[in-house]
């Protein structure tokens, strides 16, 4: 196997820890992982990007090449279309449709949500409203993973078991909340596929 | 055993860790900080009590490493590439003094300035000094790299730098370790007048490191991490250095490479190597993600038309490398996406929300919108964002401390009052010096301390400057008239107005010194507090 995926958000949204949970799947699945992130200026509100690489064979670079990215996961809508020109022609954008607007020209979401309906392979999910279902706003990110998940040819158990190492210091109730959030993120993208 | 999941900065820190490392000087700086950082909350490193705190700045951190290797212990001290301008003095010595316990010099290079203020190559120190430098293309080479490196500094009697860039310090692998090795024991250096630096003893000294240098040179040719692969196809050769390897690699990942490549990861550059291709190809290209430093030596003076790169265009000049440049520069088939639609808007960084430099921006904007804009010098920190939309509030950023200092030159050339905008960590690092040269004229500058009480940019480190702002200020003379604070709240905005135009408009020196803790340390250690009283 063999994927390549970027994470796009805005400095705070979590995206770190959706990396972190597919990274610790990668490795309890003995899968290869590079994962590349943003640290320093930009975290501070501005726009940040992981590149997350998972083969079963050696991986070379830390950053996909241009054109090679099998998954676009975005927590905000404008920038999933940010990472566009990294996306494979036969790529998903699986984008959360509730913007982050902190900015003074933040553009017409709408539209936004158009161009992302131009992609041929997309989903877009209201991750807010999910993770609110389960009164846990925070969970919004890994229900934008669980979104993904069908996607990216590691199984569920693996991803919990990713979430288990990642959330665990934080008590059970914690762990059991994100789970819930990643099952039901698959469940939207199994039934709008 | 499995692989541990380490960030690139993270594998030199666990390679220094198993190597024997009995200590880590630095000051925090992107891409460097997390090497430090991983030593500080490490077990093995807690027991067995390896250093890890924080420094004032890069030299201060330096000298200490220095210390440690003169007592005959291994150190490591880490920075950001513009960090070796600030321990150049002591860099530059140290080769000429040599070591006692291994002495490795870390510096994470940010090509393309991702969060710096230019793209400088540190490899170029290197030569300078006439060290050796270790450069990875990989985490698991950073790491070995790490782990030997001391062993490399003893043998040769040099300081050896361990260069990496960007992405490599922020991009996560597993990791293969390799046993601990024990520390060194406390020992005095053999020849009790190596670190004396005396025009008589340097001399000698220098001598040495002179003499040295066929022998690294011969380590650089014999070294695992530098490598020939020879190919049929002698039209192009490829020599790569550091990452520029792994986005070779990265464009042939299911077929074999059609033409010879030196891998370059030691230096100096291994002669063998180099001349062998230089001979058998026609066109050599060279990729290295920093400045053209292997190519210009190939080049020499006189340009040659075999060797392409960066000073030919077949590389673009500035920037870090990425995997398409090197199939352009190829002349593979690139790939590409589509473009982003046009409707896409700019996200630049910005303080956070609640942030004290805020309120200080908008009292300060307010006033100098009256006595007129272009005298507000700035520094390096989160409130150099106070440049951009909304707040267009400085008019210089340059290097750590020189907003007190070029303040100071400003009000010297008649920009009265001129002000200084600095934030507590940066003031401790470089801005004390600097106050002192305007202490003793009584420049006519008002300095403004914004001290959130962290190193904010970097990630909430500690910062030296937490309570001790006002003791410094007074102790280097600063008239305790006109040494004054406020709490940066919207509440207080009228009475910062009124304390900044009394201050500027006094002819001599003040200090104001709003303090508020960063709403990002707030908000963690509020978190920290309730999950610790929940565990309760």
């Amino acid at each position: 196997m063999k994927k390549n995926i970027i994470l796009a958000g805005v400095g705070g949204q979590g995206i770190l820890s959706i990396a972190a949970t597919v990274g610790m799947a990668a490795i309890a699945g003995n899968i290869n992982i590079k994962q590349s992130e943003v640290h320093g200026m930009s975290q501070r509100g501005g726009d940040v990007q992981s590149h997350l690489r998972l083969s079963d064979k050696a991986i070379a670079s830390d950053v996909i090449p241009k054109g090679k990215a099998d998954i676009i996961i975005s927590v905000e809508p404008m920038e999933a279309l940010r990472y566009l020109p990294y996306l494979s022609s036969d790529g998903w954008i699986v984008t959360n449709s509730k913007p982050f607007d902190n900015i003074p020209d933040y553009p017409d979401v709408d539209g936004l949500l158009a161009d992302v309906k131009k992609v041929k392979n997309h989903i877009i999910v209201d991750a807010e409203a999910i993770a609110k279902s389960i009164k846990s706003r925070r969970s919004s990110n890994i229900v934008m993973l669980g979104a993904a998940s069908p996607f990216l040819d590691l199984s569920m158990e693996l991803l919990e078991e990713g979430l288990k190492q990642i959330f665990g210091r934080k008590g059970e109730q914690i762990v059991n909340v994100n789970i819930e959030a990643l099952r039901l993120g698959r469940k939207f993208t199994e039934e709008n596929m | 055993m499995q692989k541990l999941l380490l960030l690139g900065d993270e594998a030199i820190a666990q390679g220094a860790l198993d190597g024997g490392m009995s200590g880590i000087y630095a000051y925090p700086g992107t891409p460097s900080t997390e090497i430090t950082e991983y030593v500080q909350r490490n077990k093995y490193a807690k027991e067995n009590k390896i250093h890890s705190d924080w420094s004032a700045n890069e030299k201060t951190a330096m000298e200490s490493a220095l210390g440690m290797s003169y007592a005959g212990k291994r150190a490591m001290v880490c920075m950001k590439h513009v960090g070796v301008n600030v321990a150049a003095d002591v860099f530059m010595n140290s080769a000429i003094t040599g070591v006692n316990g291994g002495l490795v010099i870390t510096v994470a290079d940010d090509p393309s300035m991702h969060s710096s203020q230019n793209e400088q190559d540190s490899r170029f120190y290197a030569k300078f000094a006439m060290i050796p430098v270790l450069e990875p293309s990989n985490q698991q080479e950073a790491y070995e790299m790490a782990y030997t490196a001391f062993d490399l500094s003893e043998k040769y009697n040099v300081p050896v730098m361990l260069r990496i860039t960007t992405r490599l310090a922020h991009s996560r692998s597993g990791i293969d370790l390799s046993p601990q090795k024990t520390e060194n024991k406390l020992s005095l250096p053999k020849d009790p007048q190596q670190f004396i630096l005396l025009p008589s003893i340097a001399r000698v000294q220098y001598r040495k490191l002179i003499a040295v240098q066929p022998e690294l040179e011969k380590a650089s040719e014999e070294s695992k991490y530098n490598q020939y692969f020879d190919a049929k196809n002698k039209k192009i050769g490829v020599i790569a250095c550091g990452l520029g390897y792994n986005y070779l690699l990265e464009n042939f990942e299911d077929i074999e490479i059609p033409f010879s490549v030196v891998k370059v990861s030691q230096y100096p550059i291994p002669r063998n190597y180099v001349e062998k291709i230089m001979n058998e190809c026609d066109e050599v290209l060279v990729l290295e993600d920093g400045y053209p430093i292997v190519e210009e030596s190939l080049n020499g003076f006189m340009k040659n038309d075999k060797v392409k790169g960066r000073l030919t265009g077949a590389v673009p000049r500035d920037g870090e490398l990425n995997p398409n440049i090197v199939a352009q520069a190829l002349g593979l088939t690139d790939t590409y996406g589509t473009d982003s639609p046009t409707s896409l808007k700019g996200r630049p960084p910005q303080m956070c929300k609640g942030c004290g430099h805020i309120d200080v921006y908008e009292a300060l904007n307010e006033v100098v919108a009256e006595i007129g804009e272009g005298r507000v010098f700035s520094d390096i920190g989160c409130y150099t964002l106070g440049a951009l939309s909304p707040f267009r509030a400085i008019n210089t950023c340059v290097d750590m401390g020189a907003s007190i200092t070029m303040a100071k030159g400003a009000a010297d050339a008649g920009l009265i009052p001129s002000i200084a905008m600095i934030g507590d960590s940066t003031f401790t690092h470089s801005g004390m010096t600097g106050l002192l040269d305007a202490v003793i004229e009584d420049s006519p500058i008002t300095v403004v301390i914004s001290d959130n009480s962290t190193t904010g940019m970097t990630g909430g480190q500690t910062s030296h400057a937490v309570d001790r702002i006002f003791d410094i200020c007074k102790g280097l003379g600063v008239h305790p008239d006109h040494l004054r604070t406020i709490i940066p709240l919207k509440k207080n905005h009228k009475e910062m107005v009124e304390m900044m135009k009394e201050e500027f408009a006094y002819n001599g020196l003040s200090v104001i010194v709003p303090v508020r803790e960063c709403v990002q340390t707030a908000s963690q250690k509020a978190r920290a507090k309730i999950a610790t009283k929940k565990m309760n």
